[in-house]
């Protein structure tokens, strides 16, 4: 346990994913099966426990600190795991008890007892319910920080070291100097602790049986288009289609070893979440693997983000909820067709390929993302500003922007550059007033990071800022520590994290706001939820009494209405 | 009948007053009168008339600010009472850095302690903290959480020797405050075996020397010269933390960054500041040493001058001790301002 806790650390600490690729290709290499396995496992989340989960750990921590000492240090900290693996009376360290006299050791748990990452493992899969607080306890005692740290990051399944499941997997494969995606092909078949992985990657092992007839392919992504790159661009050899506000997702489907159709849709991280869209799995009647965009459609009508959420913040996939969220999958390329890899020919060949498929799926709950027709880029800029003059129809407000893709690229894993650029509407922009400032978690804990802000209006007693929105980033690393500085010194009360700032028509610090669209709300005091909202630019220099008025969200709440609604004023 | 605390001592916009003695202690604005505790920069700073403090803390003032940092200096005797206006003052060891000691008031059968900031941990560059028993403990809380929880210091210091061992390509370059820190890593390098020459920026150079100069053997400590930056591989070098981000810092051949302070037993703390080995040394009281000292002066209430005054207070009030937070602004806000006076990079001349 104290070698992947150790490794787990240095990872934490480690920007480079050279560095890590590194560390983790070291640590496969000198640590014994199975306990690189269940490594391997813990840091490409294919383990789950039953009955261990995060309300076991909180359970344990409240025994034995004051829940007021623990929010406070929560909040300092900002990592739920390592607040508890440092504020853990561990045996020979003072008490830290209330004054109660509860006491702070359990006097029936084992012994003091350093575990390995297999005992941990395996007792957290098996171990009951009513015996699993005491052995966890046991550890925590017997564990120094790290090791506690690590344990708990284990148990919640959140291990928040800058390694993703790929970056495992790519150390595996350099392990036995072979590619990541022969890794991938295989994985699915396999299960922890992965000795017939190692002992294939080692040479000592046959290859295993690829389990998966519908593997992940590493999605190809984008680059944000600057101004400048207009320039540099060349019209002719681009294509462009909408660029669609929903959750970019990978279809694939094939034959399993019994002859059986296997359908998978991953999420654009290779994560398998068919379970959350078996209307949509039903309509995977191809074989091969598409790459498209996760919509709620309802009367051939896209839905805006808003609605897709309240179908993804479902936990219980219920047949009312797929009649009233009806999932759609709008198709933008292929990268396999049955046994056939597509990735090396040039997008415009690929798209021919797809509106074959799509045509010869004839099903409506996947369809073609419409090419955008243009000539020039002022052409393209048109039909960006306003979409439904160039063919989007209805569907206009379920569009962010543009995509474009360069006709001869080929489907590139990762983001590459030079081949697809992503050109986003350009977002709404409101000067607001800081109000709270409060510390931020992970990486900027103990920053006032977090800043909640406020627009004019006339109250009760005459004017006054309400609160419109939060936002946490825009800034740049520079401007964090002068806002922190700002927050520090301008506070006027403090609750707990939070902190009040001086704000008034003479005083206050005005931010430039930017969203991406608003929302009535019951929650929020003013009315509003913003969409994405972050600091565009600090006005230090803008006094606050120029801040701009609720009136003017209304009325781009009024606009986006009428076109979400654009058929309500004749129904009524 | 005994007088109030608060008639002891108030609270100003220049910082802690004791009206019957007419001083401040540790004024963050020129005053007249000032007792300094010791000589970090939030609390020594200059401008005042006339300033009262140990031998030591003195002399590390007259090498920040220049000998003639006050009118008038008046050394103050470990232990020794000495009759101030209508109170009794008496300066105590801190345990905090060379020369830090508590100020004891003392009126009309009421002690209050203002202890400064302190640490209880071993520390072979000053005196350790001695407790005075008293009604009043006006106490710091920089790591008034119980998160932290500083490890045994000896250990930290050989997982920098281990390191150099195991890298000795590369050289490790070690942030540490100018005044106490720097001085106490290098002490307890010699004291853990490593007899390597330690190599220091230019903005310890004046301080170290006035250390060795106070019989504190520190061994061979050169001042990096720009040139020879990129013969360092496998040296440690100490620098204030403001320089390990430096490009300073990155002439050094493939550089370690480490960082020795009480904040790094918080991870994002060491992240923030791009820290590769961070080393949990502190010259703060951890939680359970805060929670033990207050215990140990019996005192009946505690004031929490700065840092996270609320935990501690709540901790106090649970255990039957009254308690109040001062919400003391000018010191060190979270560790930073001793950082921010250090010296310009390699002070002395791009030689």
């Amino acid at each position: 346990m104290n070698r992947f806790a150790a490794l787990l650390d240095r990872l934490g600490y480690e920007p480079r994913r050279n560095a890590k690729l590194r560390l983790l290709v070291d640590y496969f290499r000198h640590t014994p099966d199975p306990d690189r396995g269940y490594a391997l496992a813990a840091m490409t989340g294919a383990l789950m426990f039953k009955e261990a989960k995060p309300g076991l750990i909180r359970g344990l921590v409240e025994e034995r600190t004051d829940p007021e000492l623990f929010r406070m240090s929560y909040h300092y900290v900002g990592d739920l795991a390592e607040t508890v693996a440092l504020i853990w009376p561990a045996p020979g360290h003072e008490s830290v008890a209330p004054a109660d006299g509860t006491p702070t050791i359990g006097h029936n748990n084992p012994p003091p007892h350093v575990p390995t990452l297999t005992e941990v493992i395996e007792t957290l899969a098996t171990t009951s319910k009513s015996d699993l607080p005491a052995r966890v306890a046991g550890w925590m005692d017997a564990l120094d920080e790290t090791g506690r740290w690590a344990l708990i990051k284990l148990i919640t399944r959140e291990l928040r070291v800058g390694v993703s499941a790929r970056l495992a997997k790519t150390a595996v494969a350099q392990l036995g100097g072979i590619e990541p995606d022969e890794v991938e092909l295989v994985w699915h078949g396999l299960e922890a602790p992965y000795e017939d992985l190692f002992a294939w990657v080692e040479g000592r092992g046959e290859k295993p049986e690829s389990g998966n007839p519908a593997p992940f392919r590493p999605s190809m992504l984008s680059h944000p288009l600057e101004d400048e790159d207009f320039a540099k661009l060349e019209a002719s050899e681009f294509l462009a289609e909408w660029k669609w506000d929903g959750i970019r997702l990978q279809a694939a489907a094939g034959r399993g070893s019994d002859g059986r159709p296997v359908r998978r849709i991953y999420s654009r991280t290779g994560e398998d979440v068919s379970r959350a869209f078996p209307d949509l799995v039903e309509a995977l009647d191809f074989e091969g693997a598409i790459d498209g965009e996760l919509l709620i459609v309802r009367d051939g009508r896209v839905q805006t983000f808003n609605v897709l959420q309240q179908r993804l913040n479902r936990k219980a996939v219920t047949p009312k909820l797929i009649a009233e969220f009806p999932a759609h999958l709008r198709v933008y390329d292929i990268l396999f067709e049955g046994e056939e890899d597509l990735r090396a020919l040039p997008f415009a060949e690929r798209r021919r390929r797809l509106e074959a498929l799509v045509a010869k799926l004839d099903d409506p709950r996947i369809d073609l993302s419409p090419m955008v027709p243009f000539e020039t880029w002022e052409d393209l800029a048109a039909a960006r500003t306003d979409p439904a003059s160039v063919g989007a129809g209805l569907d206009a407000d379920a569009i962010e922007g543009c995509m474009i893709k360069r006709a001869s690229s080929p489907y590139l894993p990762g983001r590459p550059k030079g081949y697809w650029y992503k050109w986003k509407r350009d977002p709404y922009l409101v000067d607001a007033v800081m109000m709270y400032g409060q510390r931020g978690h992970g990486k900027r804990s103990s920053f006032y990071s977090d800043y909640t802000f406020g627009v004019w209006r006339e109250g009760l007693s005459g004017e006054e800022l309400v609160p419109v929105g939060k936002a946490y980033h825009g800034f740049t690393d520079e401007e964090l520590v002068k806002l922190d500085r700002y927050v520090r010194n301008h506070t006027v009360k403090r609750f707990g994290p939070v902190r009040e700032v001086e704000y008034g028509k003479e005083k206050g610090l005005v931010l430039e706001v930017a969203f991406e669209g608003l929302q009535r709300s019951t929650r929020h005091k003013s009315g509003v939820a913003m969409r994405f909202p972050r600091i565009n630019r600090i006005r230090w220099d803008k006094p606050a009494a120029e801040a701009d008025r609720i009136e003017t969200l209304e009325k781009i709440l009024e606009r986006g209405e009428q076109e979400v609604h654009p058929l309500k004023d004749q129904e009524a | 009948m005994a007088l109030r605390s608060t008639d002891i001592l108030t609270q100003t916009p220049q910082g802690l007053y004791c009206p019957l003695g007419d001083f401040h202690i540790d004024p963050v604005r020129p005053v007249k009168r000032a007792l300094i505790t010791h000589g970090h920069s939030d609390h020594a700073r200059s401008g005042h008339r006339s300033v009262m403090a140990t031998r030591e803390t003195l002399r590390i003032m007259g090498v920040r600010y220049g000998e003639d940092f006050a009118d008038s200096t008046q050394e103050a005797i470990l232990q020794e009472s000495i009759r101030i206006g209508d109170v009794t003052v008496q300066f105590t060891p801190a345990g905090h850095v060379l020369g830090s000691a508590q100020i004891t008031i003392e009126a009309g059968g009421t002690r209050v302690v203002v202890s400064g900031d302190y640490k209880r941990a071993e520390d072979p560059t000053c005196l350790p903290y001695e407790v005075v028993p008293c009604d009043v403990f006006i106490t710091e809380a920089t790591f008034g959480l119980p998160v932290f929880r500083h490890p045994n210091t000896r250990a930290e210091v050989r997982k920098l020797i281990d390191s150099v061992a195991l890298f000795p390509e590369r050289a490790h370059i070690v942030g540490a405050y100018a005044l106490g820190k720097a001085q106490r890593v290098m002490a307890l390098l010699r004291e853990e075996g490593y007899d390597q020459p330690i190599h220091l920026h230019g903005a310890m150079e004046r301080l170290t020397e006035l250390y060795k100069s106070e019989g504190i053997p520190l061994g061979e400590t050169p001042k990096v010269v720009a040139a020879e930056r990129s013969k360092l591989a496998g040296a440690i070098v100490i620098c204030p933390p403001s320089s390990i981000q430096d490009l300073w810092s990155r002439r050094f051949p493939d550089p370690v960054t480490c960082f020795a302070s009480g904040w790094m037993r918080v991870r994002a703390r060491a992240r923030q500041k791009g820290v590769e080995l961070p080393l949990v040394i502190s010259d703060h009281s951890d939680w359970d040493d805060l929670c033990r000292t207050i215990q140990e002066t019996g005192a009946g209430e505690v004031w929490v001058t700065h840092g996270q005054e609320d935990a501690l207070v709540h901790w106090c009030t649970t255990h039957g001790i009254k308690a109040r937070p001062l919400h003391m602004l000018g010191y060190g806000d979270e560790g930073e301002a001793e950082e921010a006076s250090a010296a310009p990079a390699d002070a002395g001349g791009n030689a």
